[in-house]
């Protein structure tokens, strides 16, 4: 089936020599950052973990949202979804290659990563996680090429495949539960020490993925000859609409055991994301975007009509993709360091090169999604023809 | 002698799977001897090694200046001369940055306004520890919380485990910024995380860490676990604290204060 990825229009081959030539200048910056070492990012002895481990965090959540596809289908016959389930499994490899990037780029001895499995350390949540992603990203291969295999030939998907399926639902949710575990295990950090954060992670997770997959799915009827269908987009924006209202409670309730205790542990990095502290306030636009978004995207999903308007609806969903982002691609990791153990502040800011190649991770992760979707939409739009000649 | 190429086949499948099986044994040896290091005759031994920081008998910054300066000769510890890029292995800070739950503004000036020494805690129950994926860190049997440079992949979440921003990362090559090498300590690499390691290279040699023996009795070195050590004897007597001690790691540098009347 690959080779359908070889072949495409003119428009396919710019775009994916585009994405190679980001791809290239974020690998000539990366081994700028392999030569000097990590100190040509943003990122110091206070604010330890930046925008990389930002994009993982957040990304994994991405991935896992492909559940919120699955689920609907496979455990409760929601057939709507059967055309565009693909995207979701694809869209998920691609996050998670994204995810190995992020590790792999934050590292400071990337080389000697096989120490992780050399020297395996169950108390240690760094080897849960490289287990459950590494697992995940293997079983969304497998069952997304099997059941599109399957697809084409116009046969059932193969019997093996189905366990495989049942399980893809638990592991999704274990990859951001345990990612959030890397976090509200800790001692010293009172801004990640709460119980709630891997629910909220996954309320943010089934928020932005969709959102984003919301988005991928009209790219898709307007690029190419296969329409994803209007009503599956419309029952992905319920989700999307259900799982931001979610998050945004999540949010505030953090909120709300933060100032109605008045630890001051608990509000400092509140204070310092949305007011400031002690005069250092750099997140603050920021953090407020993003609260802007998510108000402006909830109305906008809440109310029947505007969710019912694509256009709209597509609007909405960047909105909540970018309101996420800044929250838990950025704002959480930083707010988790400042202050920083000894109550002083010390800022954080990504520089160009950390940038450029946070922007080369992510142009793998778009060209993995194209190369897979081109895949997956011609093997759609061959059974569209097939359709229509025998009419 | 002629065999077959079925006989052949055999014999070379069954030595390389000795082969193999010989090299993963001499794999798992050299692993066992990593593990259980020696410990010389010569050496200083305790149970659970501690800190007592008598605040009280730092009175001018050369007493400081002392401890910090001989750590960072001896372990050849890196001056950038910026904070983005620092390492530190012992250093100062004041009450409220060093106590940031106890602080209260009605402390007498004297404890206000002066510096205190700060380092690794060598906690009893380490969250670093507990986080490391690949064992690079770790709690040797004294009690000390050690760390191997050569283990370390640089993901820095002891990092964020630490709650006492003990721990500092090699953001770029340390090497052109030590003035002086000690030869007989190793100098790091980028990509490591590192810390004080409680002088376990001296107390080997039968020696007690270099910042107490310049400290003039400012810090007080021994076994927890011996009621007749220095450390128990002057913590039987004074009252001390620890810093956040309610997070549950169980710190073993201990602070004792005083008043305005020790002073």
């Amino acid at each position: 089936m690959l080779e359908k990825a070889l072949t495409g229009s003119r428009r396919y081959w710019g775009w994916i020599f585009f994405l190679l030539a980001v791809i290239g200048v974020g690998f000539m910056f990366y081994l700028r950052q392999f030569a000097y070492g990590l100190g040509i990012t943003g990122m110091s002895r206070d604010v330890s973990w930046g925008l990389y481990i930002g994009q993982f965090t957040f990304l994994v959540g991405v991935a896992a949202s492909a559940v919120m596809l699955v689920v609907p289908y496979y455990l409760h016959d929601f057939k709507k979804f059967g055309k565009i389930l693909i995207l979701g499994e694809f869209l998920a490899v691609a996050s998670v290659v994204m995810c190995i990037f992020f590790i792999m780029v934050d590292m400071g001895q990337p080389m000697r990563v096989m120490n992780i499995v050399l020297h395996p350390t169950p108390n240690s949540i760094m080897f849960w996680d490289a287990i459950v992603l590494n697992g995940y990203l293997l079983l969304n291969i497998v069952i997304g090429w099997t059941t599109l295999g399957a697809d084409r030939k116009e046969v059932p998907p193969p019997t093996w495949v189905k366990p495989l399926i049942y399980l893809s639902i638990p592991w999704a949710i274990s990859i951001h539960t345990v990612t959030a575990f890397l976090y509200a295990g800790l001692p010293g950090r009172p801004f990640w020490l709460s119980a709630i954060m891997a629910a909220r992670f996954l309320a943010s997770a089934f928020a932005a993925g969709p959102a984003f997959l919301i988005i991928l799915a009209l790219l898709v009827r307007k690029l190419t000859k296969f329409d994803p269908g209007k009503e599956p987009i419309q029952a992905l924006g319920k989700i999307v609409t259900y799982a931001m209202i979610t998050s945004v409670f999540f949010l505030i309730l953090e909120v709300f055991t933060a100032f109605y205790s008045q630890i001051p542990g608990h509000m400092l990095s509140f204070e310092y994301l949305y007011a400031g502290l002690d005069g250092f306030g750099k997140m603050v636009p920021i953090m407020w975007i993003s609260t802007v978004l998510a108000v402006v995207a909830i109305i906008l999903l809440i109310i029947p009509g505007t969710r019912k308007n694509e256009s709209i609806l597509a609007f909405a969903c960047a909105a909540v993709f970018v309101s996420l982002w800044i929250d838990k691609g950025f704002g959480l990791i930083v707010g988790g360091f400042v202050p920083n153990p000894f109550e002083r502040v010390t800022e954080y800011w990504p520089t160009l090169p950390e940038t450029i190649i946070a922007i080369g991770v992510w142009a793998i992760g778009f060209l993995v999604i194209t190369v897979l979707y081109k895949v997956a939409i011609s093997v759609r739009e061959e059974q569209i023809e097939s359709e229509s000649n025998t009419h | 002698m002629s065999i077959s190429r079925r006989d052949f086949l055999k014999i070379a499948g069954i030595s390389s799977l000795g082969i193999g099986f010989s090299a993963t044994d001499l794999l798992w040896k050299n692993r066992a001897e990593a593990v259980e290091y020696m410990t010389s005759p010569k050496g200083l031994k305790a149970k659970r090694w501690a800190m007592v920081v008598d605040v009280r008998k730092f009175k001018t910054e050369g007493d400081y200046k002392r401890v910090i300066d001989i750590c960072n000769r001896i372990h050849n510890v890196p001056d950038f001369g910026n904070t983005k890029d620092e390492v530190k292995w012992i250093w100062t800070d004041t009450f409220e940055h060093v106590f940031p739950f106890q602080q209260n503004k009605y402390l007498p000036e004297t404890v206000q306004e002066k510096p205190f020494v700060l380092l690794c805690n060598h906690c009893d129950n380490p969250p670093c520890v507990r986080v490391c994926p690949t064992q690079a860190t770790f709690k040797m049997k004294d009690g000390i919380v050690a760390q191997d440079y050569h283990r370390c992949i640089g993901c820095r979440f002891c990092m964020a485990a630490c709650p006492f921003g003990a721990r500092s990362f090699n953001w770029r090559d340390p090497r052109p910024f030590i003035k002086h090498v000690n030869p007989d300590f190793p100098t790091r690499t980028k990509g490591v995380v590192e810390k004080c390691n409680f002088c376990v290279e001296r107390l080997e040699k039968g020696l007690r860490p270099a910042c107490v023996e310049v400290s003039n009795g400012g810090l007080i070195f021994g076994d927890l676990a011996d009621p007749g050590s220095e450390v128990r004897k002057i913590l039987s007597t004074h009252y001390s604290l620890r810093r956040k001690a309610e997070l549950g790691t169980r710190p073993s540098v201990f602070y004792i204060i005083g008043g305005d009347e020790d002073a």
